[in-house]
């Protein structure tokens, strides 16, 4: 339904979700109110069509190369569901192999747990600004908010988290924080926040690149911290993995002395090995690339060569209440490549605000509810069509439109209150399981005859919730007699 | 072959004229129509609203219906693929492994139209004669879930006197999703503006498809519009003939032709 977020906290019923109160994984408006604002919002629209077209019809060309994408597919998704099945072993393992290489493992439970871990860290180096790679966990847990709230300042180096950061928004895509904004607006943010920027600036894409480049260097240069999120954390040799397209990360990891990387627990793969895997699916489906320009492995630290000092952070925040869902779990092995954003129908006209949440589109309509408890999200789960283009694009197979429909579930029976809904579900049931009921209810519609007046359409007018459908489609009067009904009386008479 | 009919609810209550069609070119065909009249719903609403648990009985009821059947044909995509992916599963959930092993061994016997014609009866040739412009959709379940393919474009192009044209965006949703449509009523209607954009830039008489859901979703929306291109079943235009077009249905042209001779041609 369309509820916000609901007044009381839940009943306490298992593992702990993503706590309220911190983070961007809720939003303030319902979904269907979201997305009538932003349904409204024509250059939104238009931004989000070319480039979610340019982007999906990219994939398709290159996942269309791959002879063996089911199998690659069918082997993403099994390394993900045997390592969820050892999730436990897996991280201890990665605790081992990146302490012994010279790094500190910190355990977070959850957003607040995370973001202190950071603030010590980052103040116990003394300075008073990071850069940061390009991460959705620390978008998760609003890590920026709470270091600017002790006084750091906090600059964002992929260009679409810039863009987004410069013009004080926020991302709505996974892949491309700034897919809403075009060349022109981005030109327009640019001219407006970058200090001496050229006021010649145009709209052509390189001249906004080397705008962004040379603000950015500047701090690349002078930082002595970098804060950033993880693709992969390989756990039998204690490697983390940053996979991207511009080299601003690259400059994050290696330029400054302290690394701070906050890694969602579900991103541990045992193996090296299974990045031969995930290397190949995730760049076809995210950028439509046969290969991402810049993969960074690290493990540890080494002397005299890049960061000195490397903390790793594991941040849970209702991952493991997810993965103790036995329908829901399989979102855990999500490797956001926002394939499902690009080809979502509903994503593409409504935009990623409309979730309220940093995770947007499909895999955002079953991660958020799950990893905040489906009441604090209820509107998401309904905010699909079930249309399964999510599902057949997904590089790891996750049944999303099943999952949607396993949420929807939930919070239906999570309703302590009868609604009206429910009683009118409960009652067509009851009609639908007994012929004769059901044939008394279908004669009954044909009340409906009465207000067409011998129209073929009903009435543009009606009560909710018939009128979610006729303010904008017209719906057929019903017919003087049903098929069976038809049926059998001709069939009955011709014996 | 005897077949038994699955009209579904929607179908049997708000168009029986796709499920008259269906009977009658499959008794055209040869086969000996059932129509089993304890039959209601494949439970699909319930299950996709998030009433699972209720949709058991729903179940239940339908695979008392339908039993002993030697094959059950239905002229929706979307009620099948529930048929196939959802029914056992909401039995076995509720703790019925009776009935999910019963509705699994149904679902085996159950098959959407066009599936039937090729798959099963081996025809794409159905003698059909339907002299107009037609542009077809393929809904989403009967695409991604029971992946018919090219199989009602292939019925189609047997039908004399069908133009078929080449529908833009073919494969993106039409917007309705069930109660996705009232719920979040907006969004759907977006959606379906581009559908209808495509569908009235072929200049078809008729848009088809293998839903009637899917249709009333589009046609509702198209004659809200005053559009003068409507929605008509698969079915429907399979089961016309020279000599009877399918009833409750009018043929004559209704919307402008081109005048570009080339778009035609």
């Amino acid at each position: 339904m369309t509820a916000t977020v609901p007044p009381k906290a839940p009943t306490f019923l298992g593992l702990p979700t993503a706590p309220r109160g911190v983070g961007h994984l809720r939003g303030d408006q319902s979904f269907p109110d979201a997305a009538r604002t932003a349904l409204r919002d024509g250059q939104l629209r238009a931004n989000l069509g070319h480039a979610t077209t340019t982007i999906r019809n990219k994939r398709a060309k290159v996942v269309g190369e791959v002879a063996d994408w089911e199998q690659l597919r069918a082997a993403g998704k099994a390394l993900k569901a045997a390592t969820m099945a050892h999730l436990d072993e897996h991280l201890e393992e990665l605790e081992r192999q990146v302490t012994a290489r010279g790094g500190t493992v910190h355990w977070a439970r959850d957003a607040n747990e995370a973001n202190e871990i950071v603030t010590r860290l980052v103040q116990a180096t003394g300075t008073g600004e990071v850069v940061k790679v390009k991460s959705m966990a620390t978008q998760e847990i609003a890590l920026n908010e709470a270091l600017e709230a002790v006084g750091i300042e906090v600059f964002e180096t992929d260009l679409a988290e810039l863009i987004v950061q410069l013009g004080e928004d926020k991302p709505s895509h996974i892949l491309v924080p700034a897919i809403h904004k075009n060349r022109a607006e981005i030109r327009e943010i640019f001219a407006r926040t970058i200090p001496g920027v050229d006021p010649g600036l145009t709209d052509e894409p390189r001249q906004l690149a080397m705008a962004a480049r040379k603000h950015l260097r500047e701090r690349f240069l002078r930082a002595r911290v970098a804060i950033s999120g993880a693709n992969f954390g390989v756990a039998e040799t204690g490697t983390l993995t940053v996979v991207e397209s511009e080299g601003n990360g690259r400059m994050c990891l290696t330029l400054p002395e302290t690394l701070i990387t906050v890694m969602g627990i579900e991103k541990v793969v045992p193996t090296w090995r299974d990045l031969e895997v995930f290397l190949q699916l995730l760049p076809r489906s995210s950028t439509g690339e046969r290969m991402n320009p810049y993969t960074s492995t690290w493990a540890g630290v080494t002397p005299g060569d890049g960061p000195q000092e490397f903390h790793l952070v594991l941040l849970d925040n209702g991952r493991t209440a997810v993965l103790a869902d036995e329908v829901g779990r399989e979102a855990l092995h999500c490797i956001r490549c926002s394939a499902c954003l690009n080809v979502c129908p509903v994503y593409e006209r409504a935009g990623g605000h409309a979730y309220g949440s940093v995770y947007p589109g499909p895999i955002g309509a079953i991660l958020s509810p799950l990893l905040t408890g489906v009441e604090d999200n209820a509107s998401l789960p309904y905010a699909s069509s079930l249309c399964g283009a999510c599902y057949e694009v997904c590089p790891v197979a996750i049944d999303i439109p099943s999952i949607l429909v396993h949420l929807r579930a939930e919070h239906v029976e999570a309703q302590e209150k009868t609604t009206a809904e429910a009683v009118a579900f409960r009652a067509l049931a009851k009609v639908m399981s007994n012929p004769r009921l059901w044939h008394l209810a279908q004669r009954a519609s044909r009340l409906g005859r009465l207000l067409s007046r011998g129209r073929p359409t009903l009435p543009n007018a009606l009560p909710p919730p018939i009128s979610g459908w006729t303010r904008s489609r017209d719906l057929p009067t019903p017919p003087t007699s049903t098929f069976v009904e038809q049926w059998t009386r001709e069939h009955r008479s011709a014996k | 072959m005897k077949v038994a009919l699955f009209a579904t609810c929607l179908v049997d209550t708000m168009t029986p004229s796709v499920a008259h069609a269906t009977a009658s070119l499959l008794q055209r065909l040869g086969h000996e129509v059932v129509v089993p009249p304890t039959q209601a719903c494949c439970g699909q609403m319930h299950v996709n609203t998030g009433y699972r648990r209720e949709a058991v009985s729903i179940v239940a009821n339908h695979v008392r219906a339908f039993a002993g059947a030697e094959a059950i044909v239905s002229p929706s995509g979307s009620c099948v693929a529930s048929i196939h992916h959802q029914q056992a599963d909401v039995a076995r959930r509720a703790g019925d492994e009776t009935l999910a092993r019963d509705a699994e061994e149904l679902a085996g016997r159950t098959h959407e139209l066009s599936q039937f014609l090729v798959d099963v009866l081996g025809v794409t040739d159905v003698g059909a004669y339907y002299p107009h412009r037609v542009t077809y959709h393929p809904t989403c379940h009967s695409l991604r879930l029971l992946k018919v393919g090219d199989r009602p474009l292939r019925l189609l192009r047997e039908v004399r006197g069908l133009e078929l044209a080449e529908l833009p965006g073919a494969e993106q949703c039409c917007g309705f999703g069930g109660t996705f449509a009232v719920k979040n009523a907006d969004t759907s209607t977006a959606m379906l503006t581009d559908k209808m954009a495509n569908v009235l830039s072929t200049h078809a008489e008729i848009c088809t498809a293998g839903d009637a859901s899917c249709l009333m979703h589009i046609g509702g929306g198209l004659s809200r519009l005053r559009a003068g291109t409507r929605t008509v079943h698969l079915a429907e235009i399979l089961a016309s003939t020279e000599e009877a077009v399918t009833p409750h249905q009018s043929t004559k042209p209704a919307v402008s032709r081109p005048t570009t001779p080339a778009v035609t041609a």
